[in-house]
Formats: C-alpha cells, structure tokens, sequence
C-alpha cells in the first residue's frame, strides 16, 4: 500500500509550490524586484556620466595650475573644496566625506530600527526611525547647501568670450569647467535626492503607524523591513554617485 | 511604491477568504472598474489593446493609402484629419506623425500592455492554482497607471502641433528641438509623460507577476510543472523590470534636453540659421539607452506568444509539447541574450566596427534558441492528432510568421549587409514578420482559445477562420513584396518617392501592398464583431472545451473572485499528458494524482514520491 500513498502525495520540496521558495513574503520580493530595476535606472545615469566624460578631455597639468576651463573636465577636489563657515579656506571633499558620514549612520540607525522591530520593542522603532529620518533629513539640507554653493559660485568666475564674467553654475552655463559636468552633477545627485526624499516620506509614515501601533497590533514590522531595504539601497546607490562625482 | 502597501499587508489568504464572502455585493464601480481582480483587470488591458489596435491600425492603413497611390487626393479624409490635409495632400509632417504614432501604439499599448497585460494577469493565477495576484492592488494601479499613459497618448493625437513625429525610437536631435519639426513640441513632451506613466505601470505589472509565480504557486507546483506560458510571461516581466527603467532614464535626460536647457544628447548644432549653445552631448548615447530597452523590448512583445503557442499547439496536436525543458533553456537563452545584441540596431550610426562585429556575433547566436522552439512546435506538430480550432489555426500561423520573418533576421544581423539594408523597407518587412504579426497571431490565439474561461461563451467558429484566412493571407500580401522594395534600397519613413526615378517601377508593388494593407485591416473588424457580438450571444462555453490539462479548465465556467469555489486543487504531473498511451482519455489534466491513472503511469512513475 505504501506506493499508493506517496502517489498521491505531491511533492513538498522548496521549490514545489504551495511555500514561500525565497523565505520572503511577496511585499519583500517585490521590494527587491523594484530595487533591482531602480538599480538600473540609476546605471543608466551613470553609464551616461562615464560616456559623457569620456568624449572630455581629462587636465593634464600639474594640479597646483589648475584653473577652471571648459576646454577640460576639472579636478573634483579644486570644485567642492568648500565648507560651511569657513569661507576661502580650501578643505576638499571635506564637506561631502561629511554628508557621506551621515549618510552611513542614518543606515546604521535604520538596520536598529529594523532590529527593534524583530524584538517587536515598539519604543525602540520609534527612536531609530526618528534618528534615521533626522540623519536623513541632514543629508537633504547638506546637498542643498551643496547644491547653493555650486550655483553660487566662487568671487573669481569665469570669463566668457565677450568679456563678461560668470559666476557659478547651472544648466546652461557653469565656471567650473564643461557645462556638462553641471548637467549631469545636478542631474544625478538630484535623482539621487529625490530618492532619499522619497525615502524620509516614507519613514515619517513608518514613524507615524508605529506611533499608533499599527504594526504592533499586525504583530510583525515587515513593512519598516521593506522601507529599510530601500533606504540602504538609496545610500548604496550614493556611495557609486560619490565615487563617480568626488573621487575619480 | 512601499507606501502604497500599508494596507494591503495581511496575509493573502485570509484577504481573499474575506473576498469570498463579500464579493457578491460589491458594488459596480468595484466589481467592474477599480477591480482588484484578476481576471476583471485582464480584461480591462484586453479590451483598451484592442481600441488601441484598430487605432494604430487607422494610423498605418492612412499612411499606407499615400504611399500606395500618392497622386490621389485625399479631400474626402478632410472630416476626420482636418487640416492634416493641406489642398487635398497628406502633409509631410503628418505623415511622420502617423508613422510615429503607429510604431508607439503598436509596440507599447497593444503589443506590450495589451498583450502580455491581458494574457499574463488572466493566466498567471489560473494556471499556478492561485486565488489571485500577489497584490491585486498593485495591479489595479498598474491598470489605471496604463489608463492614464493611454489618455495623455491619446490626447496628443489631438494638438494641433501634432503629435510626437519623430520615430518611435524618438532620436534626438529630432525629437529634442521644437524647432525641427512639429511634432517635437508639446506632442514630444506629452509622449515623454506618456511613456513615463507606461513605465510605471509596467513596472507594478511586473513586479507582481514575477513574485506570484514565485510565491503563489499551488502544492505540487513546481517551476518544471509550469504551463509554458507561466515560464514566458515571467521572463517577459523580468525583462521589463530590468529593461523598461533603462527607457525612463532614457527619456527623462530626453525631457532635460527639450525643457530645461541641458545638452545630454545634443552637440554643436546649427538649425534654421542659428547655432545653438549646446557643446559636449552625444546623441549616440541616447541610442545606446534607447536600444537598451529597445531590444529586450521586442522579446517582451514575442515571448508572451512564445508560451500561448506552445500551450495551444500541444493542445490541439493531443501531443505533449516536444522538449518541454528545451522550450524553457531556449527562452531562458533568448531572455539573456536579448540584453547584450542592443547595438545590432547601430551598425550604421558611426558606432565603431569593431563593437559592430561583436554585436553581430551575439546576434547570430540567438538564432539557435529561436530554432530550437521553431523546431520543438513543428515536432509536435508532427504526427498530432490536429484539431484545427480557430486559435490552432492562428498558433500555425504564428509559427510560419515567426520562420519567415526570422530568417531575414539573420540577414540583417550581419552588420556588413545592414550597410545596404538598414533603414530600409527589408527592416520593415522583417520586423512586421517576427514580432508584430506573429505576436498579435500569438495575442489572436490567446483571446480564441481563453475566451470561453473569459466570458464563459465561444467565439464564432465560421468567422473566426474567415478572419484567420484574410488576416494570414493579408499579412504575407503586405510583408513579402516589401522585402523587394527593400532591397532595391527603398527608405522607410519617407512620405514621397515620387521625385526618385529608381523607385518609380514599385509603384505598382506599393500600390498593392497597400490594397492587401487595407484588406488586412478590415478583416479585423470581423474580429472585433465577432468578441463583442459573442459575449452576450456566443454558444454557452462548457468547463473543459478544449480538452485542456491546465487548472484554469478546473475552475467554474465563470469563476468568481477567488477562482476556485473549494480548496485550490493540488498539482501531481506536468501539464502535457496528452494522449498518454494507456490512459482512458486522451488527456490527463495536472490535478490528477498517479494513483488514479495506474493503467497509463510510466514504469518511473510507479513509485514517484
């Protein structure tokens, strides 16, 4: 008789349907398919940024000549080498390894947050989601300041053919070097902004239902997971934008 | 996207216990429009694909009338195109609209959103045994993102700039510069709208395909017990998950270039007298974005065909499908590949030969997966008991189409010929061949063959093979000659050749794949008829009609929210018993467990745990 039994059986191994094969609910699935398709909108953009800088010339002088041109790609550390109240002292790259620092830690608060919630301990998501949309929202406000000094620009300018002087940049003229080097920083880092805007909305949501105990009384916190999923994706994507924009 | 989950987070199973009980008094607005069923919403893409597709058919047969007779007036089209028609001529700029538009429609609306749309969210939960998407308000969104793509598209149509001209493949700087033609004013721009609201709703459509198929399969089955159709519309979601947000990039640097002054794409131009200040882009780099999509794209509009005509050709041959793994390595194969031969489309576009030479490499090689499948439905073809329904009829066809057109394919993925070829009818012959008519021979046979589980009614046997008839003859009428045109170096997308004396010996040949055109148009509204006609008066559908294996034949004529009265059946075998010898029928359907098919079992299936 025993043949009769297992014939009717189905077969039960991971992949033989009626489980979760992955371990993950679809909400998360979902979450991982969404990032893996903004992951590559945002190598769209920066396979563009790579072509785009590739069809400019590189500075071939010696870096203490350096002078802003359009005739070649400037030096990452002589364009953001400003800080917030110290004006005309050169730091490079001092204020973003800042940004990038806070960046970092916010994801640090959110994988707490996340951790909290495993413990269902409802007062611990709550301070780790609060930090995590505070670092975050520091973030925003270093890029606008970011974004103020660039389109300011710096005292010297640049001079245009007919003799007048430009200061700053933005999407038509930039005294930094080609005006595509404006283009694509406002571009990118502005999609990139937009994500971690997107991403704080959602955490204040997240703060709010937690506030009210909604997911305590749904008995897990999955969807603080979710949000936390793309948060790092968010920070993983500026360590590229970072790398692409400050540093090479 | 995350926030748009809150709500819906409570376990599945329990969401549709719930429905079980409530949804008999669900009110019109939520049965019928904003529905987060399936099935409903399935039809909601079937229905809105066809208005698009006798739209874009409109479109082709008008620019076809010019092409065909281009002395003739056309005062009597002045009602509908009003001032499109300038003292009795199509005018030039129209003329690309239309061609445009045609290429849009057909290609996104119909053959994407109407097509894989319908097919893979009617068919993913019946034929996995689930009770309904993963999330059905994700996919109620993912209609309505569809809808609201559909009406700015739509509108467009309407401008009196025009709407967008410049191509469907939109290259810049044509379509970046207002001033170079018409259409790339505010018709460009809603086309960009447009297309972005496309993108997200492919994206919601997507992402809840593929993690039902994951997650939602019933007990037993497993991905080598999918329907084939199940394995082609979760790769064709895949692809566009990874495609479809290379095209939003694409198109967002695009909006930058045309409204906000940035040169992504543009460099040293000098248009209407005035040079413009952009410096540094490259329109190159859009076609690389572009093409990124692009490509994948036309194995997202064929591959939903691929598993309804492997399903149907099994069916109707009472045989099982021939190489049923080989079927799922060769769309594995073609998915992969369909990512990396992007560039095939650029031969000529300065690109560098030696690139070009890799590309055509690639390509070639994906002709051995498409002979594998090409090869896999004729052996199961052969020896079949044949039973010629209307929707077999059209999965042959398919099957011809799809060896026609894929044959020229060969010849221009050699980048050496497309130096003579590119641009020219040959790529228009040849891409209408193996993507456009054999997918919506593919979409023909899906609504013949599930419109019984659809509507619970047939459809018109006797009209449907007039309609196959005219519509197949129709096709090779119009496709073939075009490849003559073409090689003799005939450009697409030109409104006149009457000035060229090389081509005026194709007047005749034009003039009669356009008459075939318009016959091949009409012949649709014999379908459009007989779908609507059917679903108040067609013969009552039976449960099982065409003696089919799969779960969704074991679900009430008219399944209700939730598919299955019951429990969900369970799976025990693959989906092609069919003709098994031994058995009592000639078909075993999936939920029959071994045990009660002792006199058929195989000697490895005596003891299967």
């Amino acid at each position: 008789m025993s043949t009769t039994t297992t014939l009717e059986q189905a077969n039960t191994t991971t992949w033989d349907g009626g489980n979760e094969p992955m371990k993950a609910s679809y909400g998360k699935l979902m979450m991982w398919f969404f990032l893996l398709s903004d992951a590559f909108t945002f190598c769209a953009f920066l396979t563009a940024y790579g072509a785009i800088r590739h069809r400019h010339h590189a500075y071939t002088g010696a870096p203490e000549d350096f002078t802003f041109s359009t005739a070649y790609w400037p030096i990452p550390e002589k364009v953001f080498n400003a800080f917030p109240g110290l004006h005309g002292v050169d730091l490079p790259l001092a204020f973003v390894a800042l940004m990038t620092m806070i960046l970092i830690l916010s994801s640090v608060t959110m994988v707490l947050a996340v951790e909290a919630g495993h413990r269902m301990d409802k007062a611990d998501v709550q301070k780790w989601l609060l930090w995590t949309i505070l670092f975050g929202s520091a973030f925003v406000g270093c890029q606008a300041w970011e974004w103020g000094h660039f389109i300011t620009g710096t005292e010297q300018g640049m001079t245009l053919p007919d003799g007048s002087v430009f200061h700053g940049a933005n999407l038509k003229f930039n005294q930094y070097g080609p005006v595509l080097f404006a283009d694509l920083f406002f571009f990118i880092t502005g999609f990139h902004g937009t994500h971690v805007f997107s991403g704080i909305v959602l955490l204040i949501i997240m703060f709010i239902n937690t506030v009210n105990g909604t997911y305590q009384r749904r008995g897990h916190y999955e969807m603080v997971e979710k949000v936390g999923l793309y948060w790092h994706f968010v920070d993983l994507v500026w360590v590229f934008v970072f790398t692409f924009f400050y540093l090479v | 996207m995350a926030s748009t989950d809150i709500s819906l987070t409570h376990d599945v199973h329990h969401a549709h216990d719930d429905h079980d009980h409530d949804h008999h008094d669900q009110h019109f607005i939520f049965k019928y429009i904003f529905s987060q069923d399936h099935k409903v919403i399935a039809k909601q893409f079937l229905i809105t694909g066809i208005i698009w597709a006798f739209i874009g058919g409109a479109l082709s047969t008008i620019f076809r009338l010019q092409l065909g007779w281009p002395q003739a007036t056309y005062d009597w089209l002045e009602p509908i195109l009003g001032k499109w028609i300038e003292g009795g001529k199509l005018s030039p700029e129209f003329f690309l609209s239309l061609v445009t538009m045609h290429g849009t429609i057909m290609v996104f609306f119909v053959l994407t959103a109407g097509l894989s749309g319908t097919f893979s969210n009617f068919l993913i939960p019946l034929q996995i045994g689930a009770r309904d998407m993963a999330s059905g308000f994700l996919n109620m969104l993912s209609y309505w993102f569809f809808f609201l793509s559909s009406v700015i598209m739509f509108l467009s149509l309407f401008l009196e700039t025009g709407p967008a001209s410049a191509g469907w493949t939109i290259y810049p700087p044509l379509s970046a510069l207002p001033q170079a033609i018409p259409g790339s004013g505010t018709g460009m721009t809603m086309w960009i709208v447009s297309m972005a609201f496309f993108i997200v709703s492919s994206l919601l459509g997507s992402v809840n395909y593929i993690t039902t198929v994951i997650n939602l399969r019933t007990k037993g089955m497993s991905m080598t017990k999918l329907p084939l159709t199940i394995w082609a519309f979760f790769l064709t979601a895949v692809l566009g998950v990874l495609s479809f947000p290379v095209l939003f990039s694409c198109v967002l640097l695009l909006l930058f270039d045309r409204s906000f002054g940035t040169s992504f794409y543009l460099s040293e131009i000098y248009v209407a007298g005035e040079a413009l200040s952009n410096v540094g882009g490259s329109p190159i780099l859009f076609q690389h974005l572009f093409w990124f999509l692009g490509h994948p794209e036309v194995y997202i509009v064929i591959l939903p065909g691929f598993g309804i005509v492997s399903e149907i050709i099994a069916t109707n041959a009472r045989k099982p499908i021939f190489g049923y793994r080989a079927m799922i390595g060769s769309m594995l194969g073609i998915s992969l590949l369909s990512f990396i031969v992007w560039a095939h489309h650029m031969f000529v576009s300065g690109m560098n030969p030696f690139l070009g030479s890799v590309f055509m490499f690639l390509t070639l090689i994906i002709a051995v997966p498409s002979a594998v499948k090409v090869f896999n439905w004729l052996a199961t073809l052969w020896r079949g008991n044949i039973v010629f329904t209307v929707p077999m009829l059209f999965s042959i066809g398919f099957v011809s189409l799809f060896i026609s057109g894929g044959l020229t394919g060969i010849i221009l993925g050699n980048s050496t010929l497309d130096i003579q070829f590119h641009n020219t009818y040959f790529v228009v012959a040849h891409f209408h061949l193996v993507m456009a008519s054999s997918a919506f021979f593919g979409l023909f046979a899906g609504v013949y063959h599930w419109y019984p589980k659809m509507f619970g009614r047939m459809m018109d046997d006797k009209l449907g093979y007039i309609h196959f008839w005219l519509t197949f003859i129709g096709v090779y009428m119009v496709f073939m000659p075009m490849h003559y045109v073409g090689i003799a170096g005939f450009p697409r997308r030109y409104y006149s050749w009457t000035s060229f004396e090389l081509f005026s010996k194709f007047a005749d040949l034009n003039m009669y794949i356009s008459l075939a055109a318009v016959i091949a148009w009409l012949a649709q509204f014999i379908f459009a008829f007989n779908f609507f006609y059917s679903m108040f008066r067609g013969r009552r559908a039976t449960q099982n009609p065409w003696r089919s294996t799969t779960l969704e034949w074991t679900t009430p004529v008219n399944p209700g929210h939730g598919n299955w009265p019951g429990a969900i059946p369970t799976v025990y075998r693959w989906p092609y018993d069919y003709s098994k010898p031994g058995a009592a029928d000639d078909f075993i359907p999936q939920h029959i467990p071994y045990s009660e098919t002792a006199s058929s079992n195989l000697p490895h299936e005596k003891d299967l745990a």
